[in-house]
């Protein structure tokens, strides 16, 4: 990550959690490491550049580098973020990393969310239960755009596990489907394209794994990167509980 | 060590567009699929693609008349006649269906809506009645090089929405996915798959995976370009690696790099086409619109290898707004207004607010052109089988088809993505169906065994060498100063010198961990010797095509040729041999004879054969490269002709 050097004139210092569950050495501990900081310097280029010049055994994700591909949610300051994202000119000197939590750890800071988010999708049947096959020789069904929009709204989520770390549910109930799992569910319950019927959804959504386990703490609303409308989500949720229940 | 061997019908390599769209072709046929995936599949860099998929529907008024066959002759002509015609055709034709498919499986596509909206044209506000007929039906936005508004589009998440859809087909079919898993070598008999090596980049351990069809669908290679792309980081051109490792495997046309003009500067984070296509323009230092000038019928969308071209040469005229990382030009998008900018173009929004802190509805967007695609890749027949290879397929980015030829159109590889996932999905799974696991243990233990052995060399290797992230960032300079946008003999040359000389260094270099598991350095360096060589026939080709084609520009050779350089490259890494071989074979049967593109470079020297002639040859001098024999026969799917009906 070698462009030409600007410098801030800042020196960061780091805490950064290490844990290596293949090393019968390891031990959970906090390393320090020092950066001096350079302009546009997000927490990609600051753990490169960590990586690459002081300590190569250090794991942790990325991949697009440009907050669309969900792999390097962690938690910043006692915050949960995406680290490609978050400048360390947001950040004080001192900026302390630690792994999100509720996701089994890989290594250092990173941990396995894509297990997580397949099971969920399998618990929540997070597909479109179609009635019919698909025919290739008919023209599209047509939707409202402003419901293709708003199904959209919710499609957006990254499954980075942000809103999953800052829960305070999903901290202690393993259950509980999470704000990206609820989500999830609104997504496809208002697409017509998916013919379940109420009584499936009053079984998925109406109880205390599904929207009803949520205590409206809202961390959830508040770090989400890609800014979901979580409030009208879970509300939405909650009327669908209320109409699905009283209909079947 | 039996626990060290799985089997299954379908093997498929990348979680991407590709090969899920693959994955759930094989699957839905009753087949057992497994799949490898260095990154969970939804955080494959398909869902990166904003813009839209390239797909002739006819929806709005702006695309009526629209059909496959403008779609292939854009196709053709975006690719400077290096795409194999036939595969161009048979892409254009089912376009439409994966697209539709898509909304069958979920994808939220922006609708039409009937009555009077508002449009950017060419600089032009104009107010277009949509029809109450086409209300709710999937919409199109404008993309650069192609006659119709084309593009579907899912807001600025169209990859991401795409990828989501098919995967949550994935779950619902139960594909097996073993995510952080890189496949690192082949299981093959010297011309039959069987199958490949996976290390786990948990625990760092390897294991052979047997299957009666392999797939490779690993995307594109673009950090073979470092930074200095807009690829993510796991673009690293893995597949493409493991296929010239086998010797036979050919590569095609892998000089033929894509440079997408608006990559956000100076993060390379990509700026989606779509913001020309909505009406964005192009202007340099003294805010001056200079693309009306330079390319009067199509502007800011003429194709990309035009653009990136123009703007190169605006910004080496220092017409560039000077930085210390470098020079940029701007993208004016302020006239497009707030809520056009946070919905259908809401990811640009987003982007620029998070990686430039700038309001994108208020100010300029410092962008240049940045590596973007690449067109070359695992050389396979229409039925996506690998040359020289039975069992082995690739699809997508990976995999040089070829109806890309020399430039890719913009939104074409999300839609190649779906469209060749269905088809080479059907392919592997005939194959599969026709087989039997007819492979003895021995090879797959012995695979593994040689990757076990070239994981521990890594590890054993200590005092003083260079470090793989220095010889990565050497590759990377070299790569964008000498194999960039414009190219000549002296600058390739040397970069043909300078990645050899990297390439040998690799063998002296020194790992700084050795720490146990998946060791994120050892990982790295694993990979760095196939980058190397993706790299160095990169530059290979690229010296040894003397002309300009697409997006392979020599500046010593500024003309197309069509008089000798009608013709793929082939690429094969000999076992053992120190470097790359090239030979060349002809693009394909010629439906639509070399022309002008309508935009760019008008001038070309002429084809001295006849096109019956050059036809005739096609089939024998395709087969003695190693194509293998297709389902159809050559040219089944060519509708010969029909073309001159839309000229």
């Amino acid at each position: 990550m070698s462009f030409e050097s600007t410098k801030t004139g800042r020196l960061l210092s780091f805490e950064i959690f290490r844990y290596n569950p293949m090393d019968p050495e390891s031990k959970p501990h906090m390393q320090s490491f020092e950066l001096e900081e350079t302009k546009y310097m997000s927490l990609f280029i600051a753990l490169n550049e960590i990586r690459e010049k002081q300590d190569p055994s250090l794991q942790f994700d990325f991949a697009c580098r440009s907050a669309i591909c969900g792999s390097c949610g962690m938690m910043a300051n006692g915050r949960p973020a995406l680290g490609c994202r978050t400048q360390t000119s947001d950040l004080p000197e001192k900026i302390r990393l630690h792994p999100l939590p509720v996701f089994k750890l890989v290594g250092d800071l990173s941990v396995d969310t894509g297990v997580w988010f397949r099971e969920m999708a399998e618990k929540s049947e997070a597909w479109i239960h179609a009635q019919e096959a698909f025919d290739p020789g008919a023209k599209e069904d047509r939707m409202d755009d402003k419901l293709a929009q708003k199904i959209y709204d919710s499609d957006r989520c990254i499954e980075c596990g942000c809103c999953v770390a800052s829960c305070g549910v999903a901290n202690i109930n393993g259950e509980f489907a999470g704000p990206a799992g609820l989500n999830r569910m609104a997504r496809f319950a208002m697409d017509p394209r998916d013919t379940r019927g109420d009584s499936d959804w009053f079984e998925l959504i109406s109880n205390e794994h599904g929207v009803f386990g949520c205590i409206g703490m809202m961390a959830c609303h508040d770090i989400c990167p890609k800014e979901l409308p979580l409030l009208e989500v879970y509300a939405y949720l909650r009327r669908k509980a209320f109409s699905s229940g009283m209909a079947s | 060590m039996s626990a060290q061997i799985v089997s299954t019908d379908v093997l498929v390599i990348g979680g991407g567009l590709a090969g899920e769209r693959c994955a759930i072709e094989a699957a839905a046929a009753g087949h057992e699929v497994l799949m490898l995936s260095v990154v969970p599949p939804r955080r494959s860099h398909s869902c990166a693609a904003q813009g839209g998929m390239q797909a002739s529907l006819g929806n709005c008024v702006k695309a009526e008349g629209d059909n496959p066959t403008l779609h292939y002759l854009d196709t053709v002509k975006g690719s400077d006649w290096g795409a194999d015609q036939e595969v161009a055709q048979i892409f254009a034709e089912e376009a439409p269906v994966a697209v539709r498919e898509l909304a069958h499986f979920g994808v939220p596509w922006t609708r039409v809506k009937a009555g009077k909206n508002l449009y950017f044209v060419k600089g032009e506000l104009v107010e277009i009645e949509e029809k109450e007929e086409n209300d709710g039906l999937i919409m199109h936005r404008d993309f650069g090089g192609t006659a119709k508004w084309r593009a579907c589009y899912a807001g600025a998440g169209t990859g991401h929405a795409a990828l989501y859809a098919v995967d949550s087909e994935a779950v619902r079919l139960g594909v097996t996915v073993r995510d952080r898993a890189e496949a690192v070598a082949l299981i093959h008999d010297g011309g039959r798959c069987w199958g490949a090596v996976s290390r786990c980049l948990r625990t760092g351990e390897h294991s052979a995976v047997l299957a009666k069809s392999t797939v490779i669908a690993t995307g594109g290679h673009g950090r073979i370009y470092g930074q200095y792309t807009t690829n993510a980081t796991i673009n690293e051109g893995t597949g493409a690696a493991i296929a010239l490792d086998t010797g036979v495997v050919p590569l095609g046309n892998m000089e033929a790099v894509q440079f997408h003009p608006t990559a956000l500067s100076p993060s390379g984070i990509l700026v989606t086409e779509g913001c020309r296509g909505d009406g964005g323009y192009l202007l340099d230092k003294n805010l001056d619109r200079f693309m009306v000038e330079a390319e009067p019928e199509k502007q800011e969308l003429a194709s990309r290898d035009v653009v990136s071209r123009h703007m190169a040469r605006r910004m080496r005229d220092g017409k560039g707004v000077e930085t210390e990382y470098g020079p940029h030009l701007w993208l004016d998008v302020r006239h497009l207004g707030e809520k056009h900018l946070t919905t259908k173009l809401r990811e640009v929004w987003d982007i620029c607010r998070d990686f430039a802190g700038l309001n994108c509805a208020k100010e300029l967007i410092p962008v240049r052109p940045t590596q973007h695609y690449s067109m070359g890749g695992v050389r396979v027949n229409k039925d996506g089988e690998a040359y020289n290879m039975a069992g082995l397929f690739a699809a997508g980015e990976s995999a040089c088809w070829d109806m890309h030829g020399f430039n890719r159109l913009g939104g074409n590889s999300l839609a190649e993505t779906i469209v060749t996932g269905r088809l080479v999905g059907k392919s592997a799974s005939r194959l599969a169906s026709r087989s039997s696991l007819d492979v003895a243990t021995t090879v797959a233990m012995d695979a593994v065994r040689r990757a076990e052995v070239h994981a521990s060399s890594w590890l054993e290797r200590s005092g003083p060498g260079p470090s793989v992230y220095e010889i990565r960032d050497e590759m990377a300079e070299t790569m964008i100063a000498d194999v960039g946008i414009f190219r000549t003999e002296d600058d390739l040359a040397g970069a043909v010198v300078r990645l050899q000389d990297l390439l040998s260094q690799c063998d002296r270099a020194v790992l700084r961990s050795k720490v146990p598991g998946m060791n994120p350095e050892l990982s790295y360096a694993l990979r760095l010797k196939g980058m190397l060589r993706l790299a160095l026939v990169t530059a290979k080709g690229a010296l040894a095509r003397t002309e300009s084609r697409g997006a392979h520009c020599r500046i010593d050779y500024p003309e197309r040729d069509d008089a000798n350089w009608l013709n793929r490259t082939l690429a094969r890494w000999p076992q053992g041999a120190s470097e790359p071989e090239l030979s060349y074979e002809p693009v394909g049967l010629i439906d639509l004879p070399p022309g002008h593109r309508g935009y760019g470079n008008a001038k070309h020297i002429d084809m001295e054969q006849s096109i019956e002639t050059y036809n005739a040859d096609v089939a024998q001098a395709q087969e003695k490269h190693g194509k293998l024999e297709t389902e159809e026969a050559q040219g089944s799917r060519i509708r010969w002709g029909k073309w001159a009906e839309e000229q």
